[in-house]
């Protein structure tokens, strides 16, 4: 069964047509890549499914459960669009820690406050922290900054801070992990260690979705291409396909148009 | 006329402006904090109305307030004057509600939409969100300005004496009418200077234990 269907999502902002009836599906497990050019709703399409944008039409499933049916009318409660949006981590492009606290904090915030809703989070809650402190240094080690723990976000490079909301993100376990453009605010030779980390993510089976400019990436850890223009997927396949082989004219026009860079 | 008992007597006079000083500080900062909310809202009448009085409160002289609610309700209302020191404060409280509301403001819209999206998405709550995430942030960005106002809190207390309440200056200054003394007037300034001195090396101090980081 699909881990995540997305089903002929539109979005407009007033007057513009951003989303125009994007639909795609994906297995456990799977790196897809999306490309596109400047402007096409990679990112629109990636803030509809985890719920920073309301979709005006279409449906997103969790494996096989509706998570969110713009047809339904009824007014979801704040906890349940976030009960449906843990199901989802993100990582953005300006990082987004939050600056008072350390790396680790910023890792160990939301699962402490999301502990506290535990049944049994009053007699045990010390046992609780602790493991959550241990699973939060274990994430940090392996983006490669156990020496970082307690820097703050301000005593870190672009690559590390980046790493440190990888760390945040996973410290949730979710299902499918959203990237958008996750390199784009760093210096080139930053972009290294982060790829490095998501090609880790990879091979530990993580499910991702990656926006990115990046093709070489793309097509060394991605096992499927979604290549969008103009608010619709225009071309999918594995990237042999679509970065090597593409059959639409809009795919070749973009791809030309990135190797002339 | 001895130093020592001007000073004393001086020292009764700054006690009162303290009071005024404390208690409208104490009553503006939640109050304030209200007012911002009100400002922020999304329901626009509310916007507008708040907006409006904010306005008002920081288009006309404190001075002028002082005066309408002291003798605004025995005009309009025929209603018994209210004690001094209650008008003075009610006038200091909502004057100062409203500079501090849009210090608030500027600090809550400095707090990029960044912070408050990777909040929702790491699945906290709104109340989560603003209380772990936003309102720190908010703190260390307006102390600056919130000591600027505080400080000038300090020194616009002594426009109590329009409706005669008995703070430092108008003790003070009874020395020229019955004395023909000027210079306790004069030394009365010491008071405030040393009283904001201290304020400043207070606020020094947060701002320091606040710069653990930058952003
Ligand atoms: N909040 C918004 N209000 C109005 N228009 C918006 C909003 N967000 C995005 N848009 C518009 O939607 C279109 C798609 O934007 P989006 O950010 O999804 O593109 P993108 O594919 O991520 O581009 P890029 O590669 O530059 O990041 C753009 O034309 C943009 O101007
Ligand atoms: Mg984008």
């Amino acid at each position: 069964m699909a881990i995540l269907e997305v089903k002929n999502i539109h979005k407009n902002f007033g007057k513009t047509k951003v989303l125009k009836g994007v639909s795609f599906s994906m297995e456990k497990s799977e790196v897809v890549a999306i490309l596109g050019s400047s402007g096409s709703g990679k990112t629109t399409l990636l803030r509809c499914i985890n719920f920073l944008e309301t979709a005006d039409k279409g449906q997103i499933l969790v494996e096989g459960k509706p998570i969110f049916d713009a047809s339904d009318k009824r007014k979801k409660s704040a906890s349940e669009i976030r009960d449906m949006q843990l199901n989802f981590g993100m990582v953005f492009q300006s990082f987004n820690l939050f600056p008072q606290y350390s790396a680790l904090e910023n890792v160990m915030l939301a699962p402490k406050l999301l502990a506290k809703e535990r049944a049994d989070f009053r007699q045990n809650k010390k046992q609780i922290y602790k493991e959550i402190e241990q699973t939060c240094i274990q994430l940090l080690d392996r983006v490669g900054l156990s020496q970082k723990l307690s820097n703050y976000p301000c005593e870190l490079s672009g690559g590390q801070q980046q790493r440190v909301s990888i760390a945040r993100a996973l410290a949730l376990n979710p299902k499918v992990l959203f990237f958008d453009e996750p390199t784009s605010a760093l210096d080139p030779e930053l972009t290294g260690e982060i790829l490095k980390v998501i090609r880790d993510l990879a091979r530990k089976q993580m499910t991702m979705i990656i926006v990115t400019h990046e093709i070489e990436f793309a097509r060394n850890v991605a096992d499927r291409i979604i290549f969008m223009d103009g608010g619709v997927v225009v071309e999918e396949g594995a990237p042999q396909y679509v970065i090597d082989n593409p059959q639409n004219e809009r795919t070749r026009a973009f791809l030309s148009k990135l190797s002339e860079r | 006329m001895g130093f020592l008992e001007v000073t004393l007597t001086l020292l009764s006079g700054f006690k009162t402006t303290f009071f005024i000083f404390i208690a409208t500080l104490l009553l503006s900062l939640p109050l304030g904090l209200i007012i911002t909310f009100g400002s922020m809202c999304r329901f626009l009448p509310i916007k507008i109305l708040v907006r409006t009085f904010v306005w008002i409160i920081r288009g006309t002289p404190l001075m002028l307030q002082i005066i309408l609610v002291f003798y605004g309700p025995g005009l309009l209302w025929d209603m018994d004057a209210m004690a001094r020191t209650t008008a003075v404060l009610i006038a200091f409280v909502v004057n100062y509600s409203a500079y501090f509301s849009e210090i608030y403001r500027g600090g809550i819209e400095s707090v990029s939409k960044g912070q408050y999206e990777a909040g929702q998405v790491l699945g906290l709550t709104k109340v989560q969100v603003f209380f772990r995430i936003v309102l720190f942030q908010v703190i260390k960005r307006i102390v600056p300005p919130m000591s600027n106002e505080i400080i000038t809190l300090v020194k616009d207390t002594s426009l109590a004496r329009i409706i005669a309440v008995e703070e430092i200056i108008m003790v003070a200054q009874r020395y020229i009418s019955a004395k023909a003394l000027i210079w306790p007037l004069f030394y009365s300034g010491a008071f405030y200077l040393i009283f904001c001195g201290l304020l400043t090396i207070l606020f020094w101090f947060i701002e320091k234990k606040l710069d653990y980081y930058h952003s």
